[in-house]
């Protein structure tokens, strides 16, 4: 299993989450493959959920999308491992607790170390709740990606002082998806945060441009690119290949 | 209870973005509590405004039919806006306010808490907005029309199903997007802790005056108290105050729909698994990957996948019995109820009006039950109608 900790290394990370089963399974694992090509430090893989609540218009579409081409976390499970071994960054999956929950912690986490999943980011998911979950992930050497709101405010330091992988810092109130402005007060946020963080920070919601990439980047570790490219894929289907690998290049900068 | 906790149910389940306002809202509830003023024109509200203590009232003709048990109606009917909903949010909007937020959203099925919330939010000064599902607003397009007129903006949400649990998505969406001058009157015992306390703690009066109105009544506790459950705010205000009373038995009727053995219906307890969503561990009806089911009943207020962590707990602990009611069987008891009593009640309440005829006769006479009237029917005359066949224009 390829650590989080690498996509950080020497470098500020550039995670592409794209969602799995949008529009196939067989596009995901190839739109994987391509956003690694396209220069992505990391994947962010979404397990498709029918009732996303901190998901924009526009993941909340590609869930449906998911769902609806008959998407199961069986699925899911078996596109990872059908890439595993061309994978030279690491991935995580991105999910709503209850999936996990239902198929249980332990046969969860110990398929996802099978498949080389490093770690999982659960939105619905706070600190407070994260015990039940993180002593089964750690078993199986997955670690629990742990979020950072502008409103966390005083918890903030402690949440960063047990954080694992990676803190995702939301950039600003409300769900996922593209916006014009990111409002909070992102240097101040992530000075504050290093103080008590022993793992990189990467700053995600409503990232979509490159400038927004560049500004992000220099603020912190790393920058999470989401709605963006899942705009592209549902916006090309099956044929989103080349496209989505010209925005990932054009965001990273190069 | 620690945490929010009944047993292994509730918790706090949600986006890190909402935490410290869960957090505030527990703060200031606490607060509240200790608050001789608060509770003073909390109650003056509830009496003044809202029309409380509400009815226990004899049923003797629905009694004689049924044939046994003596069955008593807890009138929330009669409650201003027309249903126990208004109770809780009169206590979240006075907290709202207490707490210095001016605007309040709120999600609704059958429109009976959407309602509420404006009602009090045009009484406070508060501004409101409501999200309902699209196939809700709809079925109940009079009550869309009445949350307008009260001032309120009404969001029909096209997300998923297109009713509750669509509206309680994009309610919480919406509190994610503006929490700090924003209250969330949640409408139900679910939710993020302190939702279930706190909403329930609100909807307890409906029990002890049940208690003190049989003990008047009868010199004796209820040998039953029934209400029906769908997130199940009437059902835990009725029995809260009976749960260490071992002889009450306390029974929660659930949407069966077009049966059990269908897909159609909203049976969460009989049909439903663990399962951790809208902010709390509990039941609900899902499949075998965790996806929430599409649930139906003929009532949009029982047509929730879920149900509040404390039913679950006192369902798994044995104190509370959860039984399946079929839209049959409720819109039989809407029928019969309105001609024996002339009491039209609402299509969520027919559901516990239906087990209660059928545990009269089970119990035998000098037994009393007493059954939760949770909401008048008015707003269901025309989807009954339908229901038989009768096409109204209303």
């Amino acid at each position: 299993m390829i650590k989080i900790r690498e996509a950080f290394e020497g470098k500020k990370a550039f995670i592409a989450y794209l969602m799995a089963g949008d529009p196939g399974l067989a596009a995901s694992a190839e739109y994987i493959l391509t956003a690694q090509e396209a220069g992505a430090d990391l994947i962010e893989i979404g397990i498709p959920f029918s009732d996303p609540i901190a998901e924009g218009e526009v993941i909340q579409a590609a869930s449906v999308r998911a769902l609806n081409a008959g998407t199961r976390l069986d699925g899911v499970f078996e596109m990872v491992a059908s890439i595993k071994d061309r994978m030279r960054i690491p991935a995580v999956f991105m999910t709503y607790l209850n999936p996990v929950f239902v198929y249980g912690y332990d046969r969860f986490f110990a398929r996802c170390a099978e498949i080389g999943i490093s770690g999982a980011i659960i939105p619905d998911l706070p600190f407070e709740e994260q015990g039940e979950v993180k002593t089964v992930a750690a078993k199986y050497g997955v670690e629990i990606v742990t979020l950072v709101a502008p409103t966390s405010e005083k918890r903030a330091a402690e949440i960063a002082r047990n954080a694992e992988g990676f803190i995702y810092l939301v950039s600003s109130m409300g769900v996922t998806g593209v916006r014009d402005e990111i409002t909070a007060d992102l240097p101040a946020i992530v000075s504050e945060l290093r103080k008590s963080a022993r793992v990189p920070i990467a700053v995600g919601f409503g990232i979509s441009t490159p400038e927004q990439v560049k500004r992000v980047s220099a603020a912190a570790d790393g920058v999470i690119v989401g709605s963006a490219l899942v705009r592209v894929v549902a916006q090309y289907g099956t044929e989103a290949g080349r496209a989505l690998f010209h925005t990932i290049e054009a965001m990273k900068g190069v | 209870m620690e945490n929010g906790r009944f047993g292994v149910y509730g918790g706090r389940y949600i986006p890190e973005t909402l935490m410290s306002a869960l957090y505030e809202l527990e703060e200031a509830y606490a607060a509240c509590q200790r608050d001789a003023a608060f509770q003073a024109e909390l109650n003056r509200l509830l009496a003044e405004y809202a029309g409380r203590p509400s009815l226990l009232y004899y049923a003797a003709n629905l009694t004689a039919e049924a044939g046994g048990a003596n069955i008593y109606l807890k009138r929330e009917d009669l409650n201003h806006t027309g249903s126990h909903k208004i109770n809780n949010v009169l206590g979240q909007t006075l907290l709202a306010k207490r707490m210095g937020k001016t605007r309040v959203i709120a999600e609704t099925g059958a429109g009976q808490h959407g309602v509420a919330a404006a009602t009090a939010a045009a009484l406070l000064g508060l501004e409101c907005e409501v999200f309902m599902g699209k196939e809700d607003t709809e079925r109940q397009a009079l009550n869309v029309y009445r949350m307008r007129l009260l001032g309120a903006k009404v969001h029909a949400v096209t997300s998923g199903t297109m009713t509750l649990k669509d509206a309680v998505n994009e309610t919480m969406r919406e509190w994610t997007r503006r929490v700090s001058d924003t209250h969330y009157v949640l409408g139900s015992v679910m939710g993020p802790h302190p939702f279930p306390t706190m909403v329930r703690d609100f909807q307890s009066v409906i029990g002890r005056e049940i208690r003190a109105q049989m003990l008047k009544a009868e010199g004796r506790l209820p040998d039953a108290v029934v209400a029906c459950v769908g997130g199940g705010s009437n059902a835990i205000g009725a029995f809260y105050d009976f749960i260490g009373d071992a002889s009450v038995r306390l029974i929660g009727c659930e949407a069966a729909g077009r049966g059990l053995d269908t897909e159609r219906h909203a049976a969460t307890v009989a049909k439903g698994s663990p399962g951790v969503f809208h902010g709390m561990k509990s039941l609900f009806c899902q499949d075998e990957f965790g996806q929430i089911a599409p649930v139906y009943s003929i009532s949009a207020g029982l047509d929730y996948p879920g149900i509040g962590p404390e039913h679950a707990y006192l369902h798994e602990s044995g104190r509370a019995v959860y039984v399946p009611v079929t839209d049959d069987e409720a819109v039989d008891a809407f029928e019969r109820l309105s001609r024996s009593e002339g009491i039209i009640p609402a299509i969520e309440s027919a559901h516990a009006v239906s087990y209660a005829i059928r545990l009269a006769k089970e119990l035998g006479k000098g037994q009393n039950i007493a059954v939760c009237l949770s909401g008048r029917g008015d707003k269901d005359a025309a989807a009954i109608a339908r229901y038989r066949g009768e096409d109204l224009c209303d």
